[in-house]
């Protein structure tokens, strides 16, 4: 199936999606890789505010490259996920819905997803030229020293993507694999 | 003797990681096309073309293909009738903080890796230097993403483990890495030497024009051979399924000792930079 969804996912959305749907999101979320995340675990233990609404919210694995002169954002494709995996079940258990990057998670994450009603996609990992043009608007909101790994609220329109784990855990890493490899052997 | 100025490296340098961050080699673009064209699976087919749009619009526009622009792994063919006047070490790590400033690239280094603040410039590079005969100086500018590399293994094999047991540990590093190296991956082989030389012949396999196989017949079929069980996996683009899991297997050994059969495979994305210039 293909969606266009509106970001902020919410959580009857979020449930509509299966594991390999095509999607396209517009809307606002946020950046966040290692060092980004590693602060708003440290901000969590502290009870101290995050410096972005958590609830309903999606996260983008990446780290751009810095905008020339007339661009919105430079290259931005997905980052690997899984070095996110220990800081995402506190996340997911305070409303985060979505999450866009690339590669597998581990059972607590997915765990955390089916508990929390939340998604995950992939986007292409290595295409972030052609992607960066679905990126409209990028500003940063928190944690600038890191450079490239500061949190940016970013607008998307159209974004591409495909849904990976779904809200009831189902992994598109393992089915799309099985099913190639079924269609390959019953030829 | 031949002088070299440090300034005439510092200006290659910077070139080369521009030009390598935003224009793959053709080899690997044909490879992809082609890859593409056989591949059955539709989501994979149409994920490898754009990848081949990715690409096209980043040279097209001088943008880096991909966001990790990467640390710059630099090898530098040093003719030993050549005399540089100044730092070669200097020259390239001026060359990098020029090009990735001016390239508008990603500044990925952390100046210590448990402490991790980043040194703002890409710097230092990391530099191979290796001494050749001639009075040329030939470097290479390889901007190498972190996504493939931390998938990357190294095993001390044992004889007795043959050239099964290095089919078996490729297939098992490929496996394990699955969709989060960006595949379809370039599989990079070093076997032979020890520890140290081991992982540094599998990062050279990767400089490898992708349609150049190994000189000799017994390593060319070997990397077909690869080359097949890694594209039965099913795997596929992005880890979604399907035939593309790589695109080529280059293999590169050394003597090694008669205790020993090290193996190393390094893996890179499909973008698969690399840059050359000769001085």
């Amino acid at each position: 199936m293909h969606y266009d969804v509106q970001l902020p996912l919410t959580e009857e959305t979020a449930k509509q999606l299966r594991a390999g749907d095509s999607v396209t999101l517009s809307g606002p979320l946020y950046t966040a890789r290692d060092a980004a995340h590693a602060r708003l675990t440290a901000l969590l233990h502290e009870n101290k505010p995050l410096p972005f609404p958590i609830e309903n919210a999606s996260i983008y694995y990446v780290g751009p490259t810095p905008a020339k002169p007339g661009q919105v954002i430079g290259s931005a494709g997905p980052t690997t996920s899984s070095r996110m995996d220990v800081y995402t079940p506190a996340l997911l258990d305070r409303g985060l819905r979505g999450m866009i990057g690339k590669g597998v998670r581990n059972g607590e994450v997915i765990a955390a997803m089916k508990r929390n009603g939340a998604v995950c996609f992939g986007a292409i990992g290595g295409a972030g030229a052609l992607l960066s043009d679905c990126i409209k608007e990028a500003e940063v909101v928190a944690f600038e020293d890191l450079g490239a790994e500061a949190i940016c609220r970013l607008e998307l329109e159209k974004f591409p993507v495909v849904v990976v784990i779904d809200t009831l855990g189902n992994d598109l890493y393992q089915i799309g694999r099985a099913q190639y490899l079924q269609e390959r052997d019953q030829e | 003797m031949r002088i070299i100025e440090s300034t005439q490296i510092t200006n290659a340098i910077a070139r080369l990681c521009i030009e390598a961050n935003c224009r793959l080699p053709e080899d690997v673009l044909s490879r992809v096309h082609a890859c593409a064209a056989a591949e059955p699976r539709l989501a994979a087919k149409d994920i490898l073309e754009k990848i081949l749009q990715n690409d096209a619009l980043a040279a097209e526009r001088g943008v880096p293909i991909c966001q990790d622009t990467g640390m710059a792994c630099v090898f530098a063919e040093l003719g030993e009738d050549v005399h540089i006047n100044g730092s070669l070490r200097a020259a390239v790590d001026e060359g990098v903080r020029r090009g990735y400033a001016a390239g508008y690239l990603r500044k990925s280094v952390v100046g210590d890796p448990l402490r991790r603040a980043n040194t703002g410039d890409n710097t230092p590079a990391l530099l191979h230097v290796e001494l050749m005969p001639g009075d040329k100086l030939t470097l290479t500018v390889a901007p190498k993403g972190f996504g493939s590399e931390n998938m990357s293994k190294l095993k001390m094999l044992r004889p007795s483990d043959g050239v099964e047991g290095v089919i078996n540990f490729v297939l098992s590093v490929v496996e394990e890495a699955g969709s989060n190296p960006c595949p379809p991956v370039v599989v990079g082989v070093g076997l032979g030497g020890n520890f140290e030389q081991c992982a540094l012949l599998a990062k050279k396999a990767l400089l490898r024009p992708l349609d150049e196989p190994h000189p000799d017949p017994y390593y060319r079929d070997l990397e077909k051979k690869l080359l097949e069980k890694i594209n039965a996996l099913g795997i596929g683009p992005q880890g979604f399924g399907g035939r593309t899991t790589a695109l080529s297997v280059a293999i590169e050994t050394l003597p090694t000792h008669i205790a020993g059969l090290p193996c190393a495979v390094n893996l890179n994305c499909h973008v698969a930079r690399h840059m050359t210039e000769v001085l």
